[in-house]
């Protein structure tokens, strides 16, 4: 369960920040983030200034803080894996612990905008930005089949589990690759059925 | 791999961004212009099934597992500019939905997994499959030598962002993330083969992405130039100035030669993969030859896996 709401990060709610308009929202986001990585680096003030900033707009849009924590701790380990690059430089470690303040504040602010706005509002916005036709229709139809997938492949491995008597490492390699084969399988016979229906419904690349 | 924000200075984020729009504008351009309207739907199914195969765990040792990373994958299954699409959508989505790689980053990270790894991939792929002829076992021994190519390159490019960044030293951070991510590249060129093998046995069918010859010739052309400049453009830089620029450092801190061999020895699979074993001011040279050497090794390791797999589907019998 706990899996399922890390997958999903919008949190439904009525709020200011939630009715904003998800173009808006966006732009919001991007620039706040572009602001935050062209701060200089120790400017402690200036970080604290924009966690404040941000723990407001959590609070103006109710959201569950302790949700958003584990959110944003799920990434960390990745921004102090490379951020330990930088401790091998001699004086790393200013430098070290400004980037990983710089980098959270960004996981924060990417964080804060998936909660209040839906994905699906988000591809609309790149949808008339002009990003390509075609690369939108590849996320939208990522997104749709992506937790399809996620499920059919959570019950293959279930069954392979369950069939798997004397578990052992190379054992766990085939049947993690025979599942992944099956999935693409699987995904590549779901596309073709997809696009007769999308063709059935009126669809033109 | 996934570079967060923060991490790149402006002027490499700006190259990285507009190298990775022109890679994927030409990918958009070939899909759009090539791919048959009823496979346009399998691009964002196979997004889907990427994100979905990078869940599945690979136990490695005492606890820790690794995954897939899938670009070489999608490249063989689908071809290079399909691929070039669908990994720019998984990096997309997992950056926009999941904050998982940085969006003023998210030029360096699509070029590094979304365009230099496909197309490397794309590239290897066609060479080896040139070299070890048709069939079954040649398909497996490319696709593996290309998914260790293209992870050794994807992370031989985030490294050079990262240090273009000056958040870490280039002496350092090369013999760091080549060797580590030699290692790497090695689980992933056996996946690479297992999911393959699968999938060939179950339909043979379906593989039209890298198994066309003009597939091949048109991959080898255009998408080795592309991988070609992207890594020109941020590695030679670091090649060309490096003899005195490392001896420089090197006297200055009297630390970096021993930084670097301090590091490496733990994940090197060659035991001489270090900046002194051939003298102050080769990490360049010795990082080629390492990388040489590792692809016969990772050749070898492919055609034994192949051969393996193949033994016992008889190619007669489907």
């Amino acid at each position: 369960m706990l899996r399922d709401r890390l997958l999903s990060p919008y949190q439904h709610g009525v709020s200011r920040v939630h009715g904003w308009s998800p173009g808006r929202k966006l732009g919001a986001a991007l620039v706040g983030v572009v602001l935050v990585v062209l701060l200089p680096r120790g400017a402690w003030a200036a970080y604290a200034a924009t966690a404040f900033g941000l723990l407001a707009v959590a609070l103006a849009a109710r959201l569950d803080l302790r949700q958003l924590g584990l959110r944003v701790l799920l990434v960390e380990p990745f921004v102090i894996g490379i951020a330990l690059l930088a401790l091998l430089r001699p004086g790393g470690l200013p430098v070290f612990l400004s980037i990983v303040a710089k980098s959270t504040l960004c996981l924060a602010i990417m964080v804060l905008l998936t909660a209040t706005t839906r994905f699906s509002d988000l591809l609309g916005v790149l949808w008339r930005v002009r990003v390509p036709t075609l690369l939108v229709t590849t996320l939208a139809l990522m997104y749709r089949y992506l937790f399809v997938l996620l499920a059919e492949s959570e019950r293959m491995q279930r069954a392979r589990r369950s069939r798997t008597f004397v578990p052992s490492r190379t054992g766990a390699w085939r049947g993690g690759a025979e599942v992944a084969g099956l999935l693409f399988v699987r995904a590549s016979e779901r596309a073709e059925r997809v696009y007769l229906a999308m063709c059935a419904r009126g669809w033109k690349s | 791999m996934h570079i967060p924000d923060g991490f790149l200075d402006l002027r490499t984020a700006a190259t990285a961004a507009v190298l990775a729009g022109a890679g994927l504008a030409f990918a958009l351009r070939d899909v759009r212009r090539r791919l048959p309207a009823r496979r346009v739907p399998l691009i964002g199914l196979a997004a889907a099934f990427v994100f979905a195969a990078q869940m599945i765990n690979f136990p490695v040792a005492a606890g820790t597992s690794g995954h897939l990373i899938g670009a070489a994958l999608v490249t063989v299954l689908l071809g290079p500019g399909p691929a070039v699409v669908a990994m720019t959508a998984v990096l997309l989505l997992q950056s926009l939905m999941f904050a998982d790689g940085g969006i003023t980053a998210l030029g360096a990270n699509v070029l590094n997994l979304a365009v230099i790894a496909p197309a490397v991939a794309a590239l290897v792929y066609a060479l080896v499959r040139r070299l070890a002829g048709s069939g079954q076992r040649s398909m497996l021994i490319a696709a593996g030598c290309a998914a260790w190519c293209s992870t050794l390159a994807a992370a031989l490019a985030c490294a050079a962002q990262l240090a273009a960044s000056g958040i870490v030293p280039w002496t350092t951070v090369l013999p760091a993330m080549g060797a580590v991510h030699m290692v790497i590249g090695l689980a992933e060129a056996v996946i690479t083969m297992l999911v393959l093998a699968v999938v060939v046995r179950a339909r043979p069918d379906i593989l039209e992405g890298m198994d066309s010859v003009e597939g091949r010739r048109r991959a080898m052309a255009a998408y080795g130039a592309a991988a070609g400049i992207a890594l020109v453009v941020f590695v030679a830089p670091f090649a060309s100035s490096m003899p005195d620029g490392l001896e420089h450092v090197a006297e200055r801190l009297g630390f970096a030669s021993h930084a670097s061999q301090t590091l490496s020895p733990g994940f090197a699979p060659l035991p001489d993969y270090s900046v002194e074993a051939l003298g102050g001011d080769s990490v360049w040279l010795s990082t080629v030859i390492a990388g040489g050497i590792g692809t016969l090794v990772v050749f070898g390791i492919a055609w034994w896996l192949a051969r393996a797999l193949t033994a016992r589907v008889p190619p007669g019998r489907h």
